[in-house]
């Protein structure tokens, strides 16, 4: 099974999803992740979703439940660079992503993390 | 489940148009869930569907294509462009032979869930299409046909 790469710059963890990913994939990315977060301290995960096209009910829900197991490891998620059309889908959907901290690009959300927490 | 059945709504099924032939499926495995996506993709692009109208179908097949690999033990997806007088649309029929939906009412509100999903899947597919007929018998299995029209 494939998985999905994360990358460590500075204090920052940055996960970036290339492509549509099967969801075993996407369960194994949570636990990848919470290891990460104990092994390295990080405190900010940028999340880049900027090539994902399709994000359904369960997709969603992982990217909900990696904010929140973020969050009980003291560590935050940025979700970086939903697709406008994505964002239209997921709430007509009826998923808002509530709690979920959100930026345009990664840039953005290193600027937004960085008053915060300088690197 | 039993519930007076009116038969499908008809639509002029576009099956000689090249690049729009009737295209099956098969629903076993999560990486059939990514072909369907990718399948049903292809289609919406042939039939020059908007990049949002592309999303919420392709994602509408992914929670089908889900249901019937997750909860029905497998089946089948048939995708097909449709004509209904000056609308062309893609048409997607996704089959298995699972244990059906006992109360269907319960299985299409939102927040109700058999599984470990959010039961998000059937209320939320049914907002991003135009038509969503489901039938289901226990014991026999579910085929949910949607819609969305250009």
């Amino acid at each position: 099974m494939e998985r999905i790469p994360i990358i460590k710059i500075g204090k920052y963890l940055l996960v970036t999803v290339q492509t549509d990913v099967q969801d075993n994939v996407a369960l194994a990315l949570q636990e990848d992740l919470g290891n990460r977060i104990i092994a390295t301290r990080a405190r900010l995960v940028l999340f880049d979703i900027s090539s994902l096209q399709v994000v359904d009910s369960f997709i969603g829900r992982v990217i909900a439940d990696i904010a929140g197991i973020a969050r009980l490891l003291d560590a935050e998620v940025v979700v970086v660079g939903m697709q406008p059309a994505v964002a239209i889908t997921l709430v007509e959907l009826g998923l808002t992503l509530n709690g979920v901290r959100t930026a345009l690009n990664v840039e953005s959300a290193v600027a937004m993390a960085g008053i915060r927490d300088p690197i | 489940m039993s519930r007076a059945l009116s038969p499908w709504r008809e639509f002029v099924i576009l099956s000689e148009v090249p690049g729009l032939e009737r295209l099956t499926v098969a629903l076993r495995t999560q990486e059939d869930v990514v072909l369907l996506r990718h399948r049903v993709r292809e289609h919406a692009v042939s039939l020059s569907f908007s990049l949002l109208d592309q999303t919420k179908i392709v994602t509408a097949a992914s929670e089908l294509g889900r249901n019937a690999v997750t909860y029905g033990g497998g089946g089948e997806a048939v995708i097909e462009a449709a004509r209904d007088g000056f609308r062309i649309g893609l048409v997607l029929t996704v089959l298995d032979h699972g244990p059906g939906i006992a109360n269907l009412d319960e299985a299409m509100r939102a927040g109700f869930s058999t599984g470990t999903g959010l039961g998000l899947g059937l209320s939320g597919t049914r907002r991003l299409v135009h038509e969503f007929d489901l039938r289901s018998t226990v014991g026999q299995g579910t085929v949910v046909r949607i819609v969305r029209w250009k």
